[in-house]
C-alpha cells in the first residue's frame, strides 16, 4: 500500500515533468526561440546598457519635454480609469449575484464585461487608431475600454466578498433597493474599489507606454522616437522618468491603501 | 407600561446631551482619505479632459465612425491577407510565446521566492529582493522588450526574456506570499528534526504551497498571453499580435482586425475560465 | 389571546427532490417567546426565512397580523417587513459603519428612496436610536465602527437595528451560535426583556436545548422539514426530545434530566 502511494506520486510527479518537457520544445520549436542566444543575449544585453544606455549632460536639455508628454500620459491613465470605474460600478452592480436586478441583466452586464477585458488595451488602441488617428483620445478610450472590463470583474468579486450578509439584513428590514446599494453595498465595499481604482492606475500608465508606442502619442511615442533614432542616452532618460512616476505613484498607492483598508 | 417608562426615564437622563445635534457621520482617518482621494481623482480627471491635446479631431463624428468600425469588425469578419491556418498557427506562436515567458519566470521566481519569504531567510535579504522586484516592475513591459531588442534583435528572443522580467517579479510576490503563510512550527518540527535548509524547503515549504504555486503560475500565464499580444504588434515578437499589427497598420483592414480578435477572444474567454477555477482553489484554500 | 403568526401547511422544496419543509403548521400569540429548536438542517433556518419571505415557500399559507404573506405584492410585503425585526448568527452589520448608523438602518424601510439613499435621518430618529443603545448598554460605543465590537456587542447592535423599526415581532436566527456563554446570557435575556417588557413577539431559532427550555413559553421542536413537538416546555419529555434530535439524543437526554431536576 505505502510502497504503491510513493510509487504513484513519483509517476504523476514524473508524467508532469515529460508534458511540461514536451510543450517547452514544441514552444522553442514554433515561436522560433534560440536557446543559445537566449543566455548569451542576457550578458551582451548588460554590457551594451552599461555603455550606452544611460543619460548624459545633454539629454537633460530634452527633460522638460519628456516631464511636459509625461503628465499627459499620466492624465490620460487617471481620466480613463476614473471614468471606466464609474461604469464598472453601474455594471458590477447589476452583475453581482448579491445586488443583480435579476438573473437575465445579470448575465448581459458581466458578459460585456467579460468581451471588454479579453480584448487587451493594445488590440483596442489599434482598432480606435482608425477613428480617433493620433490623439490622446485614441489612448483614453483604450484604456478606458481596459479598465472598464478588468475593474467590472474585481467590483462584482467585491461585493459579492463583503456585502452579501448586510444586504440580506437590510431586506429583511424592508429597506428599498437604493437604499440598501447606498447604505449598505457602497460603504462596505468602497475601500476595496479604491485599492482596486489605485492598481488600475499603476497599470494603466504602463499599457500608456505601450499604446503610446502604438499610436504616437505620449510618453511612449517620445521614447520611440529618441530609440528608433538612436538616441539612447535621452531615450533611457524617459526610462528613468517613467521609473520614478510609477514608483512616486506606488508609493502614494500604498499610503492610501494603509489609510483606508 | 414598564418597558415605556424606562425609555422615557433613559431619554431623560440623556437630555442634556441631546440638546445639540446628533451627528450620526465620524471623522476618522479612513473617512477622511477616503473622501480626498475620490475628490483628487475627479478633479484630476475634469484636467484631463480640458488639456487633452484633441488635434481638431471631431468627437462626435469620431464616435460614430468608432460604432460603424465596430460593426463592420464583428458583424463582417473576413481574412484576407492570411489563410485561417496561418492565423490559428499564429494564436499558438503567441501562446508558445507566453509559455516560455511562464516557465522562465517560474524557475527564477521560485529561487527568489524563496529567499523573498521572510520566515525562510532574514529580514534583509528579503527587503532587497522584494525592492529589486518593485523596480523591474516599474519600467513597462514593452521597454524591457525594446531595450532586449538592442543587444538580441527583434524576434521571439528579446521578447520572452522582455517579458519574463515582469512574470518573475509578479509570481516572486505571488510565491513568497504563499511561503510566508506556511506555519512556523512545521519549519520548526524539521529544524528540530536535524533537518538542513534546502531539505525543509522541498519537504515542507514547496509541498504545502504547491497548490497556490500551480494557481498563481496559470494567472500569470493568462496574463502573458495578453502581453504576448500586444509585444507581437508594439515590438515585432511575432505570433498574432503582430499580425493583428499589419492589418491595422498596413493593410488597414478592419475587418481582418474582427476575425483576429475573435481568436483572441476564444483563446483568452478560454484561458478565463480556467484561471477562474484556479482562483476558486485559492480562495477555498486560503 | 389572539394569534399574531399562522403557519399552515408550508412546505419548501428545494430543486427537485430536496424537501426542506413539509407541511409545517403552527401559531404563535402575541407577546409570546417561541423557541424553534432541532438538529443542524432541520430546516429552522429555512422556516424562520419563509416568514419574511426571504426565502418563498413553496405552498401554504403565513398569516400575520391577519394578512396572507404569502399573496403579497413587492410594496405590501417591504410594508409587513418592516413591523418584523431579524437578527442573525453572524449579526450581518455594515462592518465600516457606525454603530449609530447600523442602529438607523432599521429605519430604511420607512424612508423614500432619496433619504434612503443620502442617508438622512431626522432628529427624533437619532435619539430614539441613541435611547435603544443606551437600553442595551452600548452607550460608550455609538461612534466605534461595527467591526470593533465584540462579538456580543455587535449582536446587540443588530438587536438595536431591529428595535428601531418599532416591530410587531422578532425573527432571530440562531442569536447566540457564535457567542461564549456570558454574551449569550445577556443577548437571550435582553431577548426575554423584549418580549415581557416591550410585548413583541419573539421568535427563536436555537440549537441549545437547555437555553431553549429556560426561556421559552412553547417550544417548537423541528426534525426533517417537519413539526414533531409543540407545547410548553414543562411538559417536554425524554421521548420527545428523541424525537426531535433523532439519534443523537443520547447526549441530551442527560441534559434535560439535569434541568428537570434543577
Amino acid at each position: 500500500m505505502q510502497a504503491d502511494y510513493f510509487e504513484k506520486k513519483k509517476r504523476s510527479t514524473r508524467l508532469f515533468l515529460a508534458i511540461l518537457g514536451v510543450v517547452t520544445v514544441i514552444s522553442i520549436i514554433i515561436t522560433e526561440y534560440n536557446v543559445v542566444k537566449g543566455f548569451s543575449s542576457l550578458p551582451k544585453a548588460v554590457e551594451w546598457g552599461l555603455a550606452n544606455f544611460y543619460p548624459t549632460q545633454e539629454s537633460l536639455t530634452k527633460l522638460p519635454a519628456i516631464l511636459d508628454k509625461l503628465i499627459e500620459t499620466l492624465l490620460v491613465s487617471i481620466a480613463a480609469t476614473t471614468t471606466g470605474a464609474v461604469m464598472a460600478l453601474l455594471f458590477a452592480i447589476l452583475g453581482s449575484n448579491t445586488t443583480r436586478v435579476n438573473a437575465f441583466f445579470g448575465s448581459i452586464s458581466r458578459g460585456i464585461a467579460t468581451i471588454f477585458r479579453n480584448i487587451d488595451v493594445a488590440a483596442w488602441a489599434m482598432i480606435l487608431l482608425f477613428s480617433f488617428g493620433q490623439s490622446s483620445l485614441t489612448g483614453y478610450f483604450a484604456l478606458f475600454f481596459g479598465s472598464f472590463g478588468f475593474l467590472t470583474r474585481a467590483f462584482v468579486e467585491t461585493i459579492d466578498e463583503v456585502s452579501g450578509s448586510s444586504v440580506e439584513a437590510l431586506q429583511a428590514t424592508g429597506a428599498g433597493y437604493f437604499s440598501i446599494i447606498f447604505q449598505s453595498v457602497i460603504p462596505s465595499s468602497l475601500p476595496q474599489m479604491i485599492s482596486w481604482i489605485l492598481f488600475m492606475i499603476e497599470t494603466n500608465i504602463r499599457s500608456a507606454t505601450l499604446i503610446g508606442l502604438l499610436t504616437g502619442s505620449g510618453i511612449g511615442f517620445t521614447f520611440n522616437l529618441y530609440y528608433k533614432s538612436l538616441n539612447y542616452d535621452v531615450a533611457s532618460l524617459v526610462v528613468v522618468v517613467i521609473i520614478v512616476a510609477i514608483l512616486f505613484i506606488e508609493s502614494v498607492s500604498n499610503y492610501v491603501r494603509r489609510a483606508v483598508l | 407600561m414598564e418597558a415605556n417608562e424606562q425609555l422615557t426615564s433613559a431619554k431623560q437622563l440623556l437630555d442634556p446631551q441631546l440638546q445639540k445635534k446628533i451627528r450620526i457621520k465620524t471623522l476618522t482617518k479612513s473617512s477622511v482619505v477616503i473622501r480626498s482621494t475620490l475628490i483628487i481623482l475627479a478633479l484630476l480627471s475634469i484636467y484631463a479632459f480640458i488639456s487633452f491635446d484633441y488635434k481638431q479631431l471631431d468627437v462626435g463624428e469620431a464616435v460614430l465612425s468608432t460604432f460603424a468600425n465596430l460593426k463592420a469588425m464583428f458583424l463582417e469578419p473576413h481574412l484576407k491577407h492570411f489563410t485561417f491556418t496561418h492565423a490559428l498557427y499564429q494564436v499558438f506562436v503567441t501562446l508558445g510565446l507566453a509559455f516560455l515567458t511562464t516557465l522562465f519566470g517560474a524557475i527564477i521566481a521560485v529561487f527568489l521566492g524563496l529567499l523573498a519569504a521572510e520566515n525562510l531567510t532574514n529580514k534583509r535579504v528579503s527587503s532587497m529582493i522584494k525592492g529589486s522586484v518593485a523596480f523591474i516592475r516599474a519600467v513597462p513591459t514593452v521597454l524591457w522588450v525594446l531595450i532586449f531588442a538592442v543587444a538580441a534583435g527583434l524576434g521571439s528572443v528579446a521578447a520572452v526574456i522582455g517579458m519574463t522580467f515582469h512574470s518573475v517579479s509578479y509570481l516572486v510576490k505571488a510565491y513568497s506570499e504563499s511561503f510566508e503563510e506556511l506555519d512556523n512550527g512545521v519549519i520548526e518540527a524539521l529544524q528540530a528534526s536535524g533537518a538542513n535548509w534546502w531539505q525543509i524547503i522541498f519537504q515542507a515549504v514547496i509541498p504545502s504551497s504547491l497548490t497556490y504555486m500551480i494557481s498563481w503560475t496559470f494567472l500569470r500565464f493568462e496574463i502573458n498571453f495578453a502581453v504576448a499580444i500586444a509585444m507581437g504588434a508594439a515590438a515585432g515578437a511575432g505570433g498574432i499580435g503582430f499580425d493583428m499589427f499589419m492589418a491595422s497598420n498596413f493593410y488597414l483592414d478592419i475587418r481582418e482586425i474582427g476575425a483576429i480578435t475573435y481568436f483572441v477572444l476564444a483563446i483568452a474567454i478560454l484561458l478565463e475560465m480556467v484561471a477562474i477555477r484556479f482562483k476558486k482553489k485559492l480562495k477555498v484554500n486560503g | 389571546m389572539t394569534a399574531l403568526l399562522e403557519v399552515n401547511h408550508v412546505s419548501k422544496q428545494f430543486g427537485s427532490d430536496t424537501k426542506a419543509l413539509s407541511d409545517v403548521n403552527f401559531s404563535v400569540n402575541e407577546g409570546e417567546f417561541v423557541s424553534i429548536i432541532g438538529p443542524s438542517g432541520a430546516g429552522k433556518s429555512t422556516l424562520l426565512r419563509c416568514i419574511n419571505r426571504m426565502i418563498d415557500a413553496t405552498s401554504g399559507e403565513i398569516i400575520f397580523d391577519n394578512m396572507n404573506v404569502m399573496n403579497l405584492k413587492k410594496k405590501d410585503l417591504k410594508k409587513v417587513r418592516t413591523k418584523i425585526g431579524m437578527i442573525f448568527q453572524h449579526y450581518n452589520l455594515v462592518n465600516r459603519l457606525s454603530v449609530i448608523e447600523n442602529t438607523l438602518h432599521g429605519n430604511l424601510g420607512k424612508k423614500s428612496t432619496l433619504a434612503g439613499v443620502l442617508g438622512l435621518y431626522s432628529q427624533e430618529e437619532k435619539e430614539q436610536a441613541v435611547n435603544i443603545l443606551h437600553v442595551l448598554g452600548l452607550d460608550e460605543h455609538i461612534y466605534k465602527r461595527a467591526d470593533q465590537l465584540s462579538g456580543g456587542q455587535k449582536q446587540r447592535v443588530g438587536i438595536a437595528r431591529a428595535l428601531i423599526q418599532d416591530p410587531r415581532m422578532l425573527l432571530c436566527d440562531e442569536p447566540i451560535a457564535s457567542l461564549d456563554p456570558n454574551s449569550a446570557k445577556i443577548i437571550m435575556d435582553h431577548l426575554r426583556n423584549i418580549s415581557t417588557k416591550l410585548g413583541i413577539t419573539v421568535l427563536v431559532n436555537l440549537h441549545q436545548v437547555d437555553v431553549a427550555l429556560k426561556y421559552s413559553d412553547k417550544i417548537i421542536g423541528v426534525n426533517h422539514g417537519q413539526v414533531v413537538y409543540n407545547g410548553s416546555p414543562k411538559d417536554i419529555t425524554k421521548e420527545d426530545i428523541q424525537l426531535i434530535y433523532g439519534s443523537e439524543a443520547e447526549d441530551l437526554i442527560f441534559d434535560v434530566g439535569g434541568i428537570h431536576a434543577s
